[in-house]
């Protein structure tokens, strides 16, 4: 910690700060970038930060050569990921054997340790430099590459980099309605998935009087989605000035962190972030001698997808159920307590800075006319490159699962991606070249959302994923509202009998009624929006409905009651490791001689396949 | 004051009243299933859904619980919110068959068909019984319990209830729990038998009884029906 005067109390003092800060945390010194976001932790990568750390201090290089526990660094897929720093040399699949070479040979003499390099599953070239990786070519990480300099944890390695420069700037050089004027010309839009647009909520309270509120939802519930959870991992204190920001603007001196329960790591290092902000006087009474107070307050979920809707929200706030209100009246009129409210998504809160920072116009040059900016997408499934991938909005699906994703894994067909979450849809091959921005992922029945992008293979069935979200959505509905609640659970019950071979053609019809029904009859967004699964995938995927229907057929060989296994008799080499692995005791079969499966036996799990050695076990 | 249009005219009505109580102030007939004047509104059932704002761009709102604004245009009776109407009271047949009002809804509104399978619950979760309890009677003994499809009314921890006096309040304002005539199709899904102009009930007697409330004409003995005395 700095030795100096506890508060910043002025521009002044903020800027002096920040040149002690960079004295620190500055980049002239090597240092090592070990993420510590929640995918590579899993992997282990605390314990390969711990021996590094161990590994220099006994080498006596404290001092020479940094090294930070950071946010997330992008490529998921191939953690525990070590970046070295000037050069960013990029390591990956690092174990904690390989911290002494890392030191040893990288950091001291900069040669590089090939077994750690990426190697691109296509085209099998190696890449040794990060800028160089065909994952980031196309990204334009504007709030992620800070993680790779940043210990999320520091405020002073925030500082350092300007952290807290766009708060001084809106705090003594602009007013409240030139800021919210600032928003307005950046064109920012809700990065919750609404989309809608930031300024306006912000100009409409504005101009209410007295006591107003200002939350932050971090109850990111989109099933595959972590965009909010590393921001609030890796740089919470983006978050935090884009809330403080947001306060000032609004004229709300309350602000609200709503983080869901379930992110243990992302609330400490909020709460982590709180702390220091106060201690430095940059939330509190009077700030930086503005006259304008602010207070932070954290608000823990408690396991309700349903939550993360805005008047849901307020009433978890509460401490009252969970359930959904009529808009209107709008929050912004009538929120919590009754007063003000306005709601923002993390990942909106973490853009303010920048814009404010830079420059609405800067801002505006990346991203289409309607959708400016970047969004963090979490490109999961079956793509090579898995993580978080941050894009000028406007690029293309194609893009984005192919140069930044590196195409299917194991060379399989495309099939679709899913984004939105359960809100959103389905996009079929054939839409591939569309921009990604919030009008044409809607036009084409899905919708941006928050950002998850699930993308899936030939072996993946279209009935299954609309039986998995709507799944999904019967058990975390509310259940306040009869449309959504009977009609979400009746849809799942018509795709579940398809799944099983059961259905009829005039279902079909059915599901596009109901669902049209249930759209347009709900009181909140989770009914509104939960059709969209199945109704993309029944308008882009019907063929694969009626295969169900009318051969009883899963094309993709994943519904289990359409699914038969089989074993050739000429191939089987009576072995008997799938008997003996059978948890149906399905398989029967005398050894050496072929084996057969008792079908009315067999649960369809698919153990036998991946032990047959002779690949005599089929699925049809 | 505030005024709006509605279906077209022009009506006026004291601040804080909501869609539902201007529409039938002023005659014009929206269904509801958990809606009671006496209680405040709760918007669960989405029976009373009607559409609001300029028709390009209009929306489905519960009338119960919207509030009536300076300027609004509403529309009771559009294509969008019969369709929408027909499609909820064919969910609630599937679900609570046994239910006369449920019944009679499908009857006034034209229901011919359901197409899902039944599930003969018993309770709607309107909510009418915990708001009830709670404002009129002030007791609070019951409430919702749970989420989504696994919500039911019942009292905290499921245990015996102090606070219950045992009023029948709740047994009195359930909209569902007031079984089905027993008249023709008595197993089947859906009644319909009051459905078109010629009720069953001219089978049997001499006039239609559809000013009989609740309508039981498919239960009456004929003869116990007199002839009204005719004045020569």
């Amino acid at each position: 910690m700095l030795h100096l005067p506890p508060k910043i109390k002025s521009r002044e003092d903020y800027y002096n700060y920040q040149e002690k800060a960079l004295e620190e945390y500055g980049q002239s010194k090597p240092y090592i970038a070990v993420c510590g976001d929640t995918g590579c932790s899993i992997w282990g990568s605390k314990n390969i930060y711990d021996s590094l750390a161990l590994h220099l201090q006994k080498k006596g290089l404290e001092q020479e050569v940094g090294l930070k526990y950071t946010g997330c660094l992008g490529l998921c897929e191939n953690g525990p990921l070590a970046i070295v720093c000037p050069q960013e040399i990029f390591y990956q699949k690092v174990e904690p054997g390989d911290i002494e070479e890392i030191v040893d040979k990288t950091v001291l003499r900069g040669e590089i340790i090939d077994r750690l390099i990426y190697e691109d599953p296509v085209n099998r070239k190696k890449y040794t430099y990060a800028r160089d990786l065909p994952f980031y070519q196309k990204q334009l990480r504007t709030l992620l590459k800070a993680n790779w300099n940043l210990e999320p944890t520091s405020i002073d390695n925030y500082i350092a980099f300007g952290g807290y420069s766009a708060l001084i700037k809106a705090l003594t050089a602009m007013t409240p309605e030139a800021v919210v004027e600032e928003i307005k010309s950046s064109r920012l839009r809700g990065r919750g998935g609404a989309g809608f647009h930031t300024w306006i909520k912000w100009d409409e309270c504005q101009q209410k009087s007295g006591r107003k509120f200002i939350i932050c939802n971090a109850d990111e519930g989109d099933p595959g989605a972590f965009m909010d959870r590393s921001l609030l991992e890796g740089n919470p204190h983006a978050v935090l000035e884009g809330l403080i920001i947001g306060g000032y603007a609004t004229g709300a001196e309350e602000g609200i962190v709503y983080i869901r329960a379930e992110y243990p790591t992302a609330v400490e290092k909020i709460k982590l972030a709180i702390n220091r902000a106060e201690e430095l006087g940059l939330i509190g009474e009077n700030i930086l001698g503005s006259g304008f107070n602010f207070f932070v307050y954290l608000n823990i979920g408690a396991g309700a997808f349903v939550c993360g809707e805005t008047s849901a929200l307020v009433a978890s706030v509460d401490g009252r159920v969970g359930e959904p209100a009529q808009k209107p009246p709008h929050l912004v009129k009538h929120g919590y307590l009754g007063r003000p409210t306005v709601v923002n998504n993390v990942e909106s809160l973490a853009n303010v800075p920048v814009i404010i920072r830079e420059g609405a116009e800067k801002y505006c040059q990346i991203g289409t006319e309607k959708s400016s900016g970047t969004k963090i997408f979490s490109l999961v499934g079956k793509v090579n490159n898995t993580g978080l991938v941050e894009v000028p909005l406007g690029i293309t699906l194609r893009e984005i699962i192919y140069d930044i994703g590196g195409g299917i894994k194991e060379g399989k067909q495309f099939k679709a991606v899913q984004t939105g979450g359960p809100s959103g849809g389905c996009i079929p091959a054939s839409l591939l070249d569309l921009p990604t921005d919030f009008e044409d992922l809607s036009a084409a029945g899905s919708m941006m959302g928050s950002g998850g992008m699930i993308v899936m293979d030939e072996d993946t069935c279209m009935v299954d994923i609309a039986r998995y979200y709507l799944q999904f959505l019967t058990e975390e509905s509310c259940g306040c509202c009869f449309t959504c609640r009977e009609g979400v659970s009746r849809l799942l019950e018509i795709v579940e009998d398809i799944s099983c071979g059961h259905g009829s053609l005039q279902q079909l019809e059915l599901i596009k009624e109901l669902g049209e029904v249930v759209k347009d009859s709900t009181l909140c967004g989770l009914g509104q929006t939960a059709p969209n699964p199945v109704l993309s995938t029944l308008t882009h995927f019907e063929e694969e409905y009626r295969a169900h229907i009318e051969q009883k057929r899963c094309p993709a060989g994943v519904c289990r009651e359409l699914v038969v296994y089989n074993i050739d008799e000429q191939v089987c080499n009576g072995c008997g490791l799938c008997l003996k692995n059978c948890p149906a005791e399905a398989i029967r079969g005398k050894k050496n001689e072929p084996h057969y499966i008792l079908q009315d036996k067999c649960d369809k799990c698919g153990i036998c396949i991946t032990l047959c050695r002779v690949q005599a076990l089929t699925k049809s | 004051m505030v005024n709006l249009i509605m279906n077209g005219q022009e009506i006026s009505v004291e601040e804080g009243t909501t869609v539902l109580e201007a529409a039938r102030f002023y005659g014009m007939e929206i269904p509801t299933l958990c809606y009671d004047e006496g209680l405040s509104p709760y918007g669960a059932c989405r029976l009373c859904l009607v559409e609001i704002g300029p028709p390009e761009r209009a929306r489905l709102f519960s009338a119960c619980t919207y509030p009536a604004r300076e300027g609004i245009i509403v529309r009771t009776n559009t294509r969008r919110v019969i369709k929408a109407r027909k499609v909820i009271i064919e969910l609630y047949l599937a679900t609570c068959p046994s239910s006369k009002t449920i019944q009679d809804l499908a009857s006034w509104y034209d229901v011919t068909e359901v197409r899902f399978p039944v599930k003969n619950e018993e309770c709607i979760l309107c909510g009418l019984c915990v708001r009830v309890c709670e404002e009129q009677m002030q007791a609070k003994a019951i409430g919702f319990i749970d989420r989504g499809t696994n919500r039911y009314i019942g009292t905290p921890f499921d245990r015996q209830s102090e606070e219950c006096r045992l009023c029948g309040a709740c047994m009195y304002i359930c909209p569902v729990c007031q079984a089905r005539c027993q008249g023709p199709q008595e197993e089947e899904v859906l009644c319909n038998a009051c459905l078109n102009l010629s009720p069953p009930c001219l089978e049997k007697h001499d006039q239609a009884l559809c000013y009989l409330d609740p309508c039981a004409a498919c239960e009456l003995d004929p003869a116990s029906l007199k002839k009204p005395e005719v004045d020569s």
